[in-house]
């Protein structure tokens, strides 16, 4: 008689850290202990908290497990599961500031207590290889609603009065797109996911994919009813081999469960759905581009208009919705959209998934509504910047947005506020910046990932990113001008107004928005040579402090350059002071080696 | 399936499948599962709560906590209700986990004759 469920993680991130390990050895030992009949292990998506994984969670004692090993094992059976002690040492708590007790209820630790999970609200609480998991949790209830008690038409009205906007990046109204594609007349039209996450640092779609992959396959034949299509496609990059294996299954289980296919539930509906897989292209993630590609041709975007609502996919009427925003979708057919509308604030309903990274305690997949603070999410629920450092800067919208620094921590976050300050909701990537990164570096890793993604079809983007990447690498080398700041700023308001698409259009953000908040920065860069932040190795160099050096030759020992004076042997024998350690500059390559050994704080960087 | 009747009634048999993870009871009942408990025979007793429970559709969730205090009393049953209140019930056997399950969950009346009280 089953009475333990013990959740492991198997996203991508606790899958590296060997969760899958965890899973083997549960089953290997549960019938030591004669519990197989009575714990089952299932294999769940992605509970937000990476840092700390991987994480495993024991029901119904809702006790959640970190940084679980593979010899940890044993001692959660023979502890936990058979004699009902909990592991203390693994288990996550928290500290309540006010009353300084111990939390362990995991809704009330600080990292969940201000999340929202709608998009993520089957992620870590369902085996998603499992469709009957997911209809237990009302699974495919909307996708019934829809085709029995509402017209295509009632469905768009309650998407486009839930106010839902789309969340790959430009917040364009869901609603609207559908009602464009439905208003068209055609013979056939297509519905696709856009699972090209292509942004450094975001994974919040992959978690999704990962976690609950029913949600998106019935999302999408919700759209496919209420414009009109019988055609569905994914388009997901092949890179996530695990989100792909899922979906996969989830087809597989939703057409044999008459769930896709012809007449679906009895009413004549026909959906059926396709993977495409890209092969990694940032460029793809443009809906122009995608289709193409999907389509068989290069993966390159193509002008607008015709918008791909009028012609898109085989040149028939065509939307693209992005993970999280299907994500979404069946929760507001089954709860109506007022329930959803209630969230979020004035102009941006809802919530929004962030993958949290860079210079931050708890790195991860954090879920709050729409109106949050930046203060909320970078200090509350992520735990501020790690080692006492002071927070810089915050970037969001990967290469095609901004960053936002102290002043606008208190900013709620929504589509427009973030516009506003000079960023953009982007697909969700936070990465945290602290008093160690250089914004001249982070404008030039940036512009240095976008010319390896531009797809070369139009110049201003092709050549114009170029351009400007050879002068941040410049300024960055201590040989910039201040006639680069104009060229920078020139370039960069050309190729916005004249770039083809998306990509182009948004490239120079980041450079703009570092020169905006932080051209001090780049004025030491240029003028003074120096790098402020000790990043660029041209502009900085490591030195030993006399005073507090005693020569004991640890550093040179870990020098990979032999960079670092020798110890004299005769000193020693002669019982004297052993002389400070000096650091030979020509030789010296920058690796920070000798910092890391160094246990009396004596070497440092200026 | 061939209809949203077909769904909802496959939905039904999932929900049972799911259902140890579902946190949001009634009560919950805890069995010392500690040496002490273990000796005194809360095994089976911690098996009979969960087949009457599952078969019963009870809303409770069952586990197992580690030694209570009161190894003298084992096999130990603690019965939680939503606002905390703790109901303590001792030297329980199979037959009387399903007497307090049908009294205490079913009910909602404490069935005073195996409570730690009783016996003191």
């Amino acid at each position: 008689m089953e009475r333990i469920n013990v959740m492991v993680c198997a996203g991508t991130g606790c899958t590296s850290s060997n969760s899958a390990g965890l899973v083997e050895k549960f089953n290997e030992l549960l019938p030591k202990y004669e519990l197989e009949k009575e714990v089952k292990v299932i294999k769940t998506g992605c509970f937000g908290l990476c840092q700390k994984g991987p994480i495993v969670a024991v029901y119904p004692d809702k006790v959640f497990y970190s940084h679980v090993k593979v010899d940890d094992v044993e001692r959660i059976i023979s502890e936990h599961l058979y004699k009902g002690r909990v592991v203390k040492e693994l288990e996550i708590t928290d500290i309540d500031e006010a009353t300084k007790e111990k939390i362990v209820d995991i809704d009330k630790i600080k990292f969940y207590a201000k999340q929202k999970r709608i998009a993520l609200r089957n992620c870590g609480v369902i085996n998603p290889e499992d469709i009957m998991e997911y209809i237990a949790k009302d699974g495919y209830m909307a996708l019934g609603k829809a085709l029995t008690e509402m017209t295509p038409q009632q469905v768009i009205d309650e998407i486009l009065k839930s106010g839902l906007r789309g969340r790959g990046g430009a917040g364009f109204p869901t609603g609207k797109k559908w009602q464009f594609a439905a208003d068209q007349k055609s013979d056939e039209k297509y519905v696709i996911c856009n699972a090209d996450e292509g942004d450094p640092g975001a994974f919040m779609d992959r978690s999704i994919l990962e976690g609950d992959p029913h949600a998106i396959v019935e999302a999408l034949a919700i759209a496919g009813y209420a414009i009109g299509a019988n055609h569905g496609y994914i388009y997901i990059r092949a890179e996530y081999p695990i989100a792909v294996e899922r979906l996969n299954i989830a087809i597989k289980q939703a057409t044999e469960n008459g769930l896709l296919g012809k007449n679906i539930l009895g009413t004549g509906f026909d959906f059926e759905l396709e993977l495409r897989l890209g092969a990694g292209a940032f460029v793809c993630g443009e809906e122009t581009a995608l289709i193409q590609s999907i389509e068989g041709k290069r993966g390159m975007p193509v002008t607008k208009p015709p918008f791909p609502a009028v012609s898109g996919v085989w040149g028939k009427p065509t939307i693209i919705n992005n993970v999280e925003t299907l994500a979404n979708v069946a929760q507001i057919i089954l709860k109506g959209a007022d329930w959803f509308s209630s969230i979020g604030t004035e102009r941006s309903k809802g919530t929004k998934v962030f993958a949290l990274g860079g210079k931050i305690t708890n790195t991860g997949l954090v879920e709050i509504p729409m109106g949050t603070t930046l203060r909320e999410i970078i200090y509350e629920i992520g735990g501020g910047c790690p080692n006492n450092k002071n927070f810089k800067a915050v970037q969001t919208g990967g290469p095609s947005g901004g960053c936002l620094t102290e002043k606008e921590l208190d900013t709620p976050i929504d589509f427009d506020n973030l516009v506003e300050a000079g960023s953009m909701m982007g697909s969700g990537g936070m990465i945290v910046l602290d008093e160690d990164n250089c914004m001249v570096d982070v404008a030039r890793f940036y512009m240095d990932f976008i010319v390896d993604e531009s797809c070369g079809k139009c110049s201003p983007c092709r050549i114009g990113t170029k351009r400007m990447l050879e002068i941040l690498t410049k300024i960055c080398d201590g040989k910039g001008t201040m006639e680069d700041l104009d060229e920078l700023e020139s370039l960069a308001a050309n190729i916005k107004s004249n770039a083809l698409c998306g990509l182009g259009q948004t490239a120079p953000n980041p450079v703009l928005s570092t020169l905006a908040h932080f051209r001090d920065e780049y004025i030491a860069h240029i003028v003074d040579k120096k790098c402020p932040a000790h990043v660029c190795k041209n502009l900085m160099q490591y030195v030993i402090d006399k005073d507090k050096c005693f020569g004991c030759g640890m550093c040179a020992k870990g020098c990979p350059a032999d960079a670092i004076s020798k110890i004299v042997p005769e000193y020693i024998a002669e019982g004297k002071k052993l002389p400070a350690m000096v650091i030979d500059q020509n030789k010296c390559i920058k690796c920070g080696a000798c910092i890391a050994t160094c246990k009396f704080n004596a070497i440092s960087k200026e | 399936m061939k209809s949203l009747a077909d769904l909802i009634k496959l939905r039904e048999e999932a929900q049972k499948k799911v259902d140890v993870r579902e946190t949001n009871k009634d009560y919950r009942v805890v069995v010392g599962m500690a040496t002490c408990g273990i000796a005194a025979g809360a095994r089976p007793v911690l098996n009979k709560l969960v087949e009457e429970v599952s078969a019963n559709d009870y809303s409770c969730t069952v586990t197992q906590t580690g030694c209570i205090g009161l190894c003298v009393y084992e096999p130990i049953v603690e019965v939680f209700d939503k606002d905390g209140g703790k109901t303590t019930y001792v030297h329980v056997n199979p037959e009387k986990a399903k007497e307090i399950l049908e009294s205490h969950i079913k009910e909602g009346k404490i069935l005073e004759k195996y409570t730690i009280d009783a016996v003191k």
